[in-house]
């Protein structure tokens, strides 16, 4: 029964979520005066028209860009609990914490001798 | 919400001391990542020098290891342990990285590669086997793992050599893509796994679990069908790293395509550390709770069937091998299979000790053998990565008869023929089968023996018995290789005649 | 409270989503993309056992550090895969294993 409750839920959430942004937009369409021209109906109104094919390869740098933005983004998951617990912490916790943030910074050294930080 | 401890108090507790052979290793490898990005060019000379000299301080650290299985001292609160298992397969891990480093810096002076981060990944991926031999928490098992792993995937795309035509000649790139994506998958198996024991049992812990699951499987409630569901997904991960069958396809593709000095590395310390992972999950945490009647621990049939196919088809698919490299790769399959078969035979009740003993005296000879082999074969190499075919070592007797002997001595080794130390494993692990009632097991896998020699002695009737047609071979090898090929070599006979001394050095080793 | 059981069956569902990709997917991107879905999968097993095992506590939290500890390493893992991956379209212009793999299996 309890479960059921808990589904209940769940199925209301799933019944009103999409009416929230639905409604505005079917109401703005209901008043909206309608006089459409080349210019409004164009892809960027008030942007620059896409010179040949989009789908390029994008540069090197980019690549390399993002993968060391992923490895030290996702290494927060380390650092955030070693924050929120910093008051309460043993000694054991704040060497190892430290520890990994020393980790951290060779290895954004490393990167930075080796140039890879470098936009050219 | 703790006390907190001193300085000397918090290292005490935390029994860093020994973590050591692993910690330093990796701390040296710190410090050489900052030696080889200041040394300009002379990193050529100082950091694979460096590499040796921290291989060297490990290897002192880990003899403070060493101690028998009454002594043995958990560290960091219960993640790492000390035996004289993880001393002993310390040991093995930093002479075959020592021997895959001095293979380096012949393959890399050839290759015309001068980049320090191939030391530093190679150590970096030894640290992790370190680690791994060590682990005492499905946690540890599965970070090690990665560790050991992800260097490797690197090392394998090292190098992609195009020839005359600007066709890739070296798969290096692919190879590593391949290991990789297998690797990969096969770690998803093994962590799901691990998820699946821990919420049977409540911990990660291996000693723990071993307390646990006697109850678990008492229970006979959804928490067994976990634990039984945890483990077989746990044999599937650690399968593949070891390269056993129905998990091997990946094997010959990326061991041919890799650079050899990384063949021979991943061949070695990749199945020691799978092993020793498998040894203490299933030894240690999974024996008592799966015992059914007899004595005999339940995944015994399942493994002892692997282990039977592997045997089988590592072996016979070897035959048709032309390519030295590929040969050497289902002969490494074929070597996980005798592996497995002192596996199997732990699982039986009281002869968890010598089945044990007998897989590391295996793992110490087929480490000497396998690379000493890899490092005749890239001797013979072309630049390109081409002329590891069977036909090119025809006549190798005549133009270098001292290589020729050494390959002579690897290939009888791994057969298994008296007086070498392959013949020193393969009579431990079964003589340990017999103990522990595998007799079936032990005969397949001496006649699968007899099949090895048929392809092995191959190898040795091509290079004296075949007139040699084509010219000679250039002596491509420096110092480096020579020196690899000598401490093989030592190794194999060392350990071959004086055939006690490998039982002796492991007999402290316990685990169970 | 939602049962135990139903945290499992998505999690083994995404699982066997994931190995039916990695298995059926010839693209190495898209086979890395599985492979992702099956480590989550682990992820959500891990928490809803941590969740509802006995000896869950503040102090004991080591189905949840495990959890910290696979997404890191899965990052870990992608990045050097895709470097590879990288590297392979680079020489090949092709990311297929077979396709790219003078290799034979």
């Amino acid at each position: 029964m309890n479960v059921l409750n808990e589904w209940a839920f769940i199925g209301m959430f799933a019944v009103l979520a999409p009416i929230f942004p639905a409604l505005p937009i079917v109401i703005a369409w209901l008043f909206r005066p309608r006089k459409p021209n080349v210019l409004k109906s164009s892809t960027y109104e008030c942007g620059v028209e896409t010179i040949g094919d989009t789908w390029v390869q994008f540069r090197v740098q980019y690549y390399i860009y993002g993968l060391i933005f992923l490895v030290f983004d996702v290494e927060m998951v380390f650092l955030f609990p070693w924050a929120a617990a910093y008051n309460e912490m043993s000694l054991f916790g704040f060497v190892a914490g430290f520890l990994f943030i020393f980790l951290l910074t060779d290895a954004l050294f490393y990167a930075w001798q080796k140039n890879a930080l470098e936009w050219k | 919400m703790f006390e907190s401890p001193t300085i000397a108090e918090f290292v005490t507790q935390s029994n860093l001391a020994s973590t050591l052979p692993g910690t330093l290793l990796v701390a040296w490898t710190l410090l050489l990542v900052l030696v080889d990005l200041f040394a300009g060019d002379e990193r050529e000379h100082w950091t694979p020098l460096g590499a040796c000299l921290g291989l060297g301080v490990s290897f002192v650290a880990n003899l403070f290891v060493y101690a028998p299985a009454a002594d043995q001292q958990t560290a960091l609160y219960g993640m790492f342990i000390a035996d004289a298992f993880t001393g002993f397969l310390n040991i093995v891990i930093l002479v075959a990285t020592l021997l895959a480093v001095l293979m380096s810096r012949d393959y890399l002076m050839r290759a015309g590669i001068h980049r320090g981060e191939y030391y530093i990944l190679t150590l970096l991926s030894s640290a992790g086997a370190m680690f791994m031999v060590a682990a005492n928490d499905l946690i540890v098992v599965f970070v090690a793992l990665e560790l050991l792993s992800i260097p490797l995937y690197i090392l394998a795309a090292f190098r992609s050599i195009k020839n005359d035509g600007g066709e890739l000649a070296l798969k290096s790139e692919e190879s590593g893509m391949k290991y990789f994506i297998l690797g990969a998958f096969s770690s998803a198996f093994l962590v799901f796994g691990a998820a699946l024991v821990y919420g049977a049992s409540g911990t990660t812990n291996i000693p723990q679990i071993l307390e646990v699951a006697p109850a678990v499987v008492d229970a006979a409630s959804s928490a067994t069908f976990y634990l039984v569901v945890g483990t077989a997904l746990l044999i599937v991960g650690l399968g593949f790293k070891v390269a056993v069958v129905p998990f091997h396809m990946w094997t010959p593709d990326v061991y041919e395509g890799a650079p050899t000095p990384v063949t021979a590395l991943m061949s070695v310390t990749a199945k020691i550390g799978g092993f020793a992972a498998l040894l203490r999950i299933l030894v240690t945490a999974l024996s008592v709770l799966l015992l059914v009647d007899g004595g005999v621990a339940a995944w015994q049939t399942t493994i002892s069937i692997i282990a039977a196919l592997t045997l089988v088809l590592g072996n016979f698919v070897a035959i048709s091998q032309r390519n030295l490299k590929r040969m050497l790769a289902y002969s490494s399959i074929a070597h996980a299979g005798y592996i497995m078969v002192a596996l199997a035979a732990a699982g039986t009740a009281g002869s968890a000790d010598s089945a044990t003993q007998g897989a590391l005296v295996y793992i110490l000879a087929y480490m000497f053998t396998n690379l000493g082999a890899f490092a005749v074969v890239m001797t013979i190499e072309r630049v390109d990565g081409g002329g590891g075919n069977i036909d090119d070592i025809t006549g190798l007797a005549r133009s270098r008869p001292l290589l020729a002997m050494a390959m002579t001595i690897f290939m009888l080794s791994l057969t298994g023929i008296p007086l070498t130390a392959g013949f020193v494993g393969k009579f431990m692990v079964f003589a340990a089968a017999v103990q522990a009632g595998l007799v079936g097991l032990a005969v397949i896998g001496v006649l699968t023996s007899v099949v090895s020699a048929f392809y092995y002695m191959r190898v040795v009737v091509n290079m004296y018995l075949r007139d040699s047609s084509g010219e000679l071979l250039p002596a491509l090898e420096t110092v480096y290789v020579r020196w690899a090929i000598n401490i093989a070599l030592a190794g194999t006979l060392i350990f071959g005649i004086f055939y006690p001394l490998a039982s002796n050095l492991v007999s402290m080793v316990s685990i169970a | 409270m939602v049962p135990l059981w139903m945290y499992l069956a998505v999690a083994a569902a995404l699982f066997s989503l994931g190995v039916f990709g990695a298995l059926s997917r010839r693209n190495a991107v898209a086979v890395l993309m599985s492979v992702e879905l099956m480590l989550n999968a682990v992820n959500i097993n891990l928490v809803a056992f941590w969740r509802y095992s006995e000896t869950s506590t503040d102090l004991l939290l080591n189905g949840y550090a495990f959890t910290a500890f696979v997404l890191i390493v899965a990052a870990a893992e992608a990045a050097v895969g895709l470097a590879i991956i990288i590297t392979v379209y680079r020489n090949r212009r092709s990311v297929i294993p077979e396709e790219a793999a003078a290799l034979k299996g």
